[in-house]
């Protein structure tokens, strides 16, 4: 039985107040709030298991790894991918994205072309931009509608045999949109391209299945999902893994080195250099599990009820509109208000507890796309509440009033 | 003609007056309304001050040997922020702008009141308004 008021007990950031005022975090879309079970994994690492992983004889270093490796299990399990050496550990969203944008530089041509989406975040562009000034290739993109959604007609007709990549992300952090990533995927394999997803927004709120999907690389971070920052994964299939060059080099990523070569290790291994963030993979393996103790079905209804309720009451004020009305979202809300900049609204709001996010989101061609300087971002986690939503609207309708 | 310092201890003196974060703010905002909008033309990129969240231009012409402001924002609050600046540094000798210290803006609650990035902007228009200042100092040596 979903229990919010249970659930909020867990987070103890919750309790704290900010300027005076219980904080209202609707922030959740740059990072979600972390649960007592997680720090106390944490905690616990540090105080009882600390050791460099791997490779160890001696009995601290084995319990370590132990843990770490089931944590890549736990991890591997809640996405469905085949093997466990599928996932590897990374720094984030932005790490895998790099590492694959780096090993695909070493296999595309001058005449080759990446599609992108006009929904992706500057993470998702910027790599892209670089691979293809590296190698001659040609980013396309696909455009979205005034909804926020993407054009897939459009996307049809950017399909080419020349196409060797496509990258989307599963959910726009900017607009809450749901893209249609399973056709995306279909559409793009038929044409013999390969696919990278970014996971890093769905991983809150829907439990994505790597097999069923048929991807080929999918990416997404802890700290979106009650876990720690500073480590993610990313999702490959094993011969597209095996395809690709290693990212980095160093400790860990080598079977066998002298000065004249070095052959690399097996998977995971050969993506993983260096010392790896063996703490923070530990706690994503407890941030998963936390939440699918709770139930991913629960969250997924519970937040759809927190955005119709949100949407529905912002509706209400004046002169306020909504961008990114996709009939398929997630709990985001990105709004102005007529005749008032998002930054002035979030500092007035962040005086009355309730943080949210002003500006461009790192989607300047979102911005671009609505010929606005940004928005102010609403984001729901399922531990908020219809009462902060209250709260929301009344400090929202408060600023209005002081800004008009 | 008043001082920088003096300029500086009387808006002091003004925010010590504000009971709480609302009448600062409302005082803020009403300041950012009153801003005398800068010439469309001054509207540059080159203008721009880099930092913000919001867009901020200003423009600084030399007038008898004094350095005359004018500024724009697209946020009302931060445009509020820059009328301050304005009325301390405005219409002062670049060499007593470029000696001028800062410490009103910490003693009026400005900086521990700013989120981290507007604080930023607030260190960027700071800096821009000094760097006219010494740009214009070097000029007239």
């Amino acid at each position: 039985m979903f229990n919010v008021e249970k659930i909020r007990q867990d987070f103890p950031i919750l309790q704290r107040q900010v300027n005076g005022k219980p904080l209202v975090y609707l922030d959740n879309a740059a990072t979600s709030q972390t649960p007592q079970q997680v720090i106390d994994v944490i905690v616990d690492y540090y105080s009882n298991f600390n050791a460099n992983i791997h490779r160890g004889v001696h009995t601290l270093s084995q319990e370590a790894t132990d843990k770490y490796e089931a944590a890549r299990q736990t991890i591997q399990k809640h996405f469905n991918a085949k093997h466990a050496h599928e996932i590897i550990m990374t720094a984030g969203t932005t790490h895998g994205i790099n590492l694959v944008a780096n090993g695909f530089s070493s296999l595309l041509k001058k005449e080759d072309e990446i599609i992108v989406s006009a929904l992706e975040h500057h993470s998702n562009i910027v790599p892209w931009q670089m691979l293809c000034e590296k190698t001659g290739a040609t980013l396309k993109v696909i455009p979205m509608n005034t909804a926020g959604e993407l054009i897939m007609n459009d996307y049809d007709r950017l399909l080419t045999k020349n196409t060797k990549l496509v990258f989307v992300n599963h959910i726009s952090n900017a607009l809450g949109t749901i893209n249609p990533i399973e056709a995306i995927i279909k559409k793009a394999h038929q044409v013999g391209a390969a696919v990278l997803i970014d996971g890093a927004q769905a991983c809150p709120h829907i439990k994505a299945d790597m097999q069923a999907l048929n991807v080929d690389f999918y990416v997404a971070s802890a700290h979106k999902m009650c876990g720690p920052t500073g480590i993610g994964f990313l999702y490959g299939k094993e011969a597209w893994l095996h395809k690709l060059p290693p990212y980095q080099g160093g400790g860990e990523m080598i079977a066998d080195v002298t000065f004249e070569k070095t052959t690399y290790a097996d998977l995971p291994h050969k993506f993983e250099a260096g010392t790896p963030n063996i703490c923070g993979g530990i706690a994503f393996g407890a941030a998963v599990d936390y939440m699918n103790n709770i139930g991913f079905a629960a969250i997924e209804k519970y937040e759809h009820e927190l955005l119709e309720y949100a949407t529905a009451e912002l509706q209400k004020i004046q002169s306020l509109k909504i961008y990114g009305t996709a009939k398929n979202k997630t709990s985001v809300i990105s709004f102005n208000l007529e005749g008032i900049h998002p930054y002035d609204i979030g500092t007035l709001l962040d005086k009355m507890g309730i943080a949210v996010r002003t500006g461009h989101h790192c989607a300047q061609p979102i911005m671009n796309f609505y010929d606005i300087p940004g928005t102010v971002r609403a984001s729901f986690a399922f531990y908020n509440t219809k009462a902060e939503v209250d709260a929301l609207i009344t400090a929202v309708k408060k600023a209005q009033m002081m800004l008009s | 003609m008043m001082q920088i310092e003096d300029i500086q201890n009387e808006i002091i003196d003004e925010f010590s007056m504000f009971e709480d974060w609302e009448e600062r703010y409302q005082y803020m905002i009403d300041l950012g309304k009153d801003l005398p909008l800068i010439d469309a033309q001054y509207k540059t990129e080159n203008n721009l001050i880099k930092g913000c969240q919001s867009k901020v231009w200003v423009h600084a012409d030399l007038v008898d040997n004094k350095i005359i402001f004018t500024a724009d924002s697209d946020a009302i609050i931060t445009k509020g922020i820059i009328a301050i600046l304005i009325r301390a540094f405005s219409n002062q000798e670049p060499q007593d702008i470029i000696a001028a210290n800062t410490e009103f803006i910490d003693k009026i609650g400005l900086k521990d009141h700013l989120s981290p990035t507007r604080a930023n902007g607030l260190v960027s228009m700071v800096k821009q308004l000094k760097m006219y200042a010494i740009a214009y100092q070097t000029q007239l040596k």
